[in-house]
């Protein structure tokens, strides 16, 4: 029972990380209709400049917590402005081409200047060390990920649901022409949801960076399991995202635990079933696929 | 064009080349046919571009031209190997590609042999095609015992290390008071091949596997199966994953504070996986290395050379493909060509010592057995100079390195 417990405990605390990850990338969806195959590389690039400002500029956790989803929201507009735009009245399947191709080049660059075994990077002060309670134990710094990257999602979520910007962007998005009717410059908001969505895929490199090797290709296999995510929950669906990702952090861990070497298997064995019951995704609107 | 009549042309192509060169230059070789197609062409077959780039990788070629570069200062015009031409080409990791790489390399570029091959299956691929083509294969980058083993072939060598060698430093573990051990593997043929070494390894000096527990590789989150190690209330996890799996694994472990009630062993490290993750965050950690750069002036020296050329320090890689380019110039030394048999010759049965090998031995079996060391991760305030990370606390003579002739090998 003791390790039942532990091991849920553990699959929250990973799916918190899983639903933050994946959060930018449903918010680029659901905003744009792009499928941004680049927002694992966009992750890499967060851990990496999180290493970097360490060693170069002596530049700690907490601020690059702030730096970095700030330096790759302005990159993320840099990348919607010069290439993504020129796409987005096609067909999705060329955003997603053109995005697969952005992480590839941007994952060979950063293994040309930083070769391929990696960066190192030091427990953030503070976070470090075990918590207990009872029989179960927990590393500090997971329950730290745990709580920050639920703070995240609310806080996204309700500046979406509940403030003005969020309908705008809303409704600049789901209805555009009619938002253009209503005296709303809708391109003006298109280029900061994606630098948005980049930084949140950046923010979620940054909390990497103390428990994960630091390395150009950290975000190639990652970007799979986060598709499978925003799949289950249903693409453009934020909701859907947090709540698949809570979901595939319990799959996983419970396959762990149980059934080692089935434990990523099965994060596609649900994502079949769930595709096969409702194809829009747990969260989907059936017009969005 | 018919194939038979390109044929006649290539072929009247090559031989006018050789007369070409045997005019061109250089000493006469002895009998005038020293060298098979007027130059010795050494092939490098590595990963250039993915995980076992910097372990390998572009700066092989560094440590081989440096091997050229002795060669040619030791012999001056008594070489019989005039023209030695270095070539590369990136096997991706990947059995197929490194197959169709292998052939290119004998049949169309003319490689003499070829060095390095990291990935187990990749390894086995090229040693396939270099029995077909009955030119040399120098392994020594791949881990697997196979190559010594059921797939054994005359022109197959393995040079560096093997799962079995990796796994003798946890006697010495053992030995240390760490006699319940957990093992956390990659579910595939290294991981495989690594568990059951280091279990037979550990049961042999008197120790006991609590559980082995496979993982999926590749794999970002091991929370739950340290989780799951640390339940058997072991005296040692042993981990065998590589590359990032490794670094992702040591993160998490350390994280979750088990290094204060657990000590950590690990399978197959190279310095370059040290570097990249942070002393600290490894110290303390035993482990079996097949050379250090650090370890006395012969190594150091090479290590200068070596960072002067490519500002980082050789790994037990870098150095073991010197010391087979190295040994393979030696061997057409003494054979007087770069025939490839009669190179084999020279080689068998040989006793090699050199910067990589001390008291190395070409085994019948191909295996090519040395002395290698148990290793401990330096504590972050014994660091004297970059990469001055390990601390080598115990040699194994090279006959207890290495298992005996594997049986299962028949050529």
């Amino acid at each position: 029972m003791d390790a039942f417990v532990q091991y849920t405990l553990q699959g929250l605390a990973a799916g918190g990380f899983y639903a933050l990850a994946a959060l930018g990338l449903a918010v680029i969806f659901g905003a744009l209709n792009v499928v941004n195959f680049a927002h694992g590389a966009f992750y890499m690039l967060g851990a990496v400049l999180t290493a970097v400002l360490l060693d170069v500029a002596g530049i700690g956790f907490w601020w690059s917590l702030l730096i970095v989803p700030v330096v790759l929201f302005g990159f993320g507009i840099l990348v919607e402005r010069v290439l993504v735009r020129w796409l987005l009245g096609f067909d999705n399947l060329y955003t997603f081409l053109l995005t697969f191709g952005i992480s590839l080049v941007l994952v060979d660059i950063i293994k040309l200047r930083y070769g391929v075994s990696g960066l190192p990077y030091e427990q953030p002060a503070g976070l470090g060390g075990l918590l207990s309670i009872g029989p179960i134990q927990l590393p500090v710094y997971q329950l730290f990920v745990f709580v920050f990257s639920v703070a995240v999602c609310a806080g996204v979520w309700l500046l979406l649901a509940k403030t003005r910007v969020g309908m705008i962007v809303r409704a600049a998005t789901e209805e555009p022409d009619r938002a253009r009717a209503l005296g709303i410059n809708v391109s003006r908001w298109v280029t900061p949801v994606f630098g948005f969505g980049v930084a949140l895929a950046s923010l979620a490199g940054v909390l990497a960076a103390p428990f994960r090797a630091i390395t150009a290709t950290m975000g190639s296999n990652f970007i799979i399991i986060l598709f499978a995510i925003v799949v289950i929950g249903g693409l453009g669906s934020i909701l859907g995202a947090v709540v698949a990702g809570f979901l595939v952090g319990l799959v996983e861990a419970y396959g762990q635990g149980y059934a080692s070497t089935f434990s990523q298997i099965l994060i596609f064995i649900l994502m079949a079933v769930v595709i096969l019951v409702r194809p829009a995704g747990l969260f989907g609107r059936r017009e969005s696929v | 064009m018919t194939r038979k009549s390109s044929s006649l042309v290539v072929g009247g192509i090559t031989a006018a080349a050789l007369v070409l060169t045997g005019c061109a230059g250089g000493p006469p070789a002895p009998d005038g046919s020293a060298l098979s197609d007027g130059k010795v062409t050494i092939g490098i077959l590595n990963d250039q571009s993915g995980v076992y780039r910097d372990l390998s990788g572009p700066n092989t070629r560094v440590a081989v031209d440096m091997a050229i570069a002795d060669y040619r200062e030791k012999y001056g015009d008594e070489a019989v190997a005039t023209e030695i031409e270095v070539i590369t080409s990136d096997h991706q990791n990947k059995p197929d590609v490194a197959n169709t790489q292998a052939q290119q390399m004998y049949d169309r570029r003319g490689a003499d042999i070829i060095l390095d091959v990291p990935t187990s299956s990749a390894a086995l691929a090229v040693a396939e095609v270099a029995a077909a083509k009955e030119r040399l294969f120098i392994n020594v980058t791949a881990a697997t015992m196979e190559l010594t083993g059921a797939s054994c072939n005359p022109y197959t060598f393995h040079w560096a290390y093997n799962t079995e060698m990796l796994a003798k430093g946890a006697a010495g573990v053992v030995e240390d008071g760490g006699e319940s051990w957990a093992i956390v593997y990659p579910d595939y043929a290294f991981g495989q091949g690594m568990n059951a070494s280091f279990t037979a390894a550990v049961e042999a000096a008197g120790g006991e596997v609590l559980e082995s527990i496979a993982t999926p590789f590749p794999n970002d989150n091991f929370s739950t199966f340290i989780t799951r190690a640390a339940a058997q209330d072991p005296d040692v996890i042993g981990i065998m994953a590589a590359g990032g799996d490794l670094i992702n694994f040591v993160k998490q472990y350390n994280q979750a504070g088990m290094q204060e009630s657990t000590t950590l062993a690990v399978g197959l490290m190279f310095i370059t996986d040290i570097h990249s993750l942070g002393v600290d965050q490894f110290s303390g950690t035993t482990f079996t290395d097949a050379w250090y750069w650090n370890y006395d002036e012969q190594n150091r020296e090479f290590a200068d050379r070596f960072t002067q050329l490519t500002d980082t320090r050789p790994t037990f890689a870098h150095a073991g493909n010197y010391s087979a380019a190295l040994q393979y110039l030696e061997a057409i030394q003494r054979a007087g060509t770069d025939d490839a048999d009669a190179v084999i010759a020279e080689l068998e049965g040989a006793e090699l010592n050199d910067l990589f090998l001390r008291n190395g031995v070409v085994r019948s079996d191909h295996s090519v057995i040395h002395d290698s060391y148990v290793a401990r991760v330096k504590a972050a305030d014994d660091v004297e100079e970059p990469w001055d990370y390990e601390a080598i606390i115990a040699t194994i003579p090279a006959e207890d390195a290495f298992s005996d002739v594997n049986p299962n090998c028949s050529m």
